[in-house]
């Protein structure tokens, strides 16, 4: 296989871009991240692997906005998000200049999905190794979206989707939990979902919420830790019901 | 005939300009807005060229907006006007924007400002200023009454002082002003001061 995985744009035999799967190993490398779509907010959360001691942890913030009204969090190569970011952040104000109107959730994706798909049909260049969640609301509707793109340029919407690290079993509990919710329910999904693989407090997750109001609003740590402490609340309430109440038989 | 003038205040900037849409001697509306929002802070009070207007004020406005969403931080007043005058002298010398523009802003450092800029770039950090033929009757009005650190009634009463002279003293006077002010609550319209309402369709 040595030969099909140089340059991306040689197909290998039996149909494989070699790069762009490498691309989506170093995804799986990165930090898990979750979006859970809700009827009136849409939650993104990322893993926030231990910052170092001497680090500001505040100019690290992995969940951003590209407009008013849209966000984005994404695992892989960081470096890469930084180039997508700014390429998208410039396209939602391009799009407002010429049409007078913002974007839409599934223009912008649509975007940043074409960017990526471009740097696996050109020469001498590497695919974007990061997928995206892209969260928001379309302008002149209430109805909230959650989209996520891939290294290949490949996108579609979610009701709610995991990225990076451990995404499997992080999408295996979406698939077995997940319900229509809003507010403070789909944060608590959200970081119900992100605590099955990272380690539990508000240090090593990073949570916000975007809403038709409000806009994106970043988690304190105290606030994520107070969720995080009813969740383990219910957890305990829960373990304690089944072992409790003697049997009824 | 169009007249845009401001002046700075004690914690507040004040912007006007005239709201009529004319092309050549007819006037196509009269309450049109040419004090646009830069951020929630600043405004941008812009005469000349009507399609040159609105695309370059259009343009500094989504360029603004996009530094605060690289940057997490809005730009400066100052920061804006020297981009604004960077724009208009890289323009310059190749298709020029017929645009002048007096840029009002309030920073939580140095409180209120005023800057003129006109359509060679030429750029002026001001108390008061003014476009048009109507800165003949409003500098000299505000030369008269301005002192620095008015209050927001003060101001105001210049204004309108200002906005009598223009409106008896041009020849083609506009009927209709605008009158908009920047202070540390953010960017908002303070008073419209019209002498005409464009009229309604007739009911049917």
């Amino acid at each position: 296989m040595a030969r099909y995985d140089r340059a991306i744009t040689v197909f290998s035999p039996d149909g494989h871009l070699f790069q762009v799967e490498y691309a989506l190993e170093a995804v799986r490398k990165g930090n898990a991240a979750v979006g859970v779509r809700g009827t009136d907010v849409v939650v993104l959360g990322v893993e926030k692997k231990s910052t170092a001691k001497l680090q500001d942890s505040r100019s690290l913030r992995k969940i951003v906005s590209l407009d008013d009204h849209i966000a984005l969090a994404c695992a892989g190569l960081k470096a890469d998000a930084r180039v997508l970011i700014n390429r998208a952040r410039i396209e939602c104000q391009s799009h407002r200049l010429t049409v007078e109107d913002p974007v839409t959730v599934e223009y912008i994706t649509r975007y940043i999905a074409g960017l990526q798909q471009k740097y696996t049909q050109s020469g001498g260049v590497r695919p974007f190794g990061l997928s995206t969640l892209i969260v928001g609301f379309d302008p002149y509707t209430s109805v909230p979206s959650l989209y996520q793109t891939d290294p290949s340029g490949t996108f579609s919407a979610w009701k709610a989707n995991a990225t990076g690290r451990n995404s499997n079993s992080m999408r295996e509990f979406l698939e077995k939990n997940y319900k229509e919710t809003s507010g403070q329910e789909t944060v608590k999904l959200a970081i119900r979902a992100l605590l099955e693989v990272v380690e539990s407090g508000g240090k090593n997750i990073e949570i916000a919420t975007m809403t038709k109001e409000h806009g994106l609003h970043q988690l304190e740590e105290a606030e994520i830790d107070a969720i995080v402490a009813e969740i383990e609340a219910e957890k305990a309430a829960a373990e304690a019901a089944k072992k409790g109440p003697p049997k009824e038989t | 005939m169009e007249c845009v003038f401001g002046l700075v205040g004690n914690g507040f900037t004040i912007v006007v300009a005239d709201t009529s849409a004319v092309h050549s001697i007819l006037v196509h509306k009269s309450n049109e807005d040419k004090i646009m929002k830069l951020d929630s802070h600043k405004f941008i009070a812009a005469s000349g060229e009507p399609g040159d207007r609105v695309q370059f004020t259009e343009y500094i406005q989504k360029n603004v907006a996009l530094y605060q969403f690289r940057n997490g931080i809005p730009l400066t007043t100052a920061a804006a006007a020297n981009f604004m005058r960077g724009e208009l002298a890289t323009a310059l010398r190749k298709n020029p924007y017929s645009v002048n523009v007096l840029l009002a802003g309030y920073d939580k450092e140095t409180g209120p400002s005023l800057y003129y800029i006109d359509y060679i770039a030429t750029l002026h950090k001001v108390d008061k200023g003014a476009f048009g033929y109507g800165a003949y009757f409003s500098l000299s009005m505000m030369d008269r009454h301005y002192h620095s650190g008015m209050s927001v009634d003060e101001a105001i009463d210049l204004v309108d002082k200002c906005i009598v002279e223009i409106k008896s003293r041009l020849v083609v006077a506009p009927p209709n002003f605008v009158i908009k002010i920047v202070d540390k609550d953010g960017a908002r319209e303070y008073a419209w001061r019209e002498s005409v309402k464009d009229a309604h369709a007739p009911p049917s």
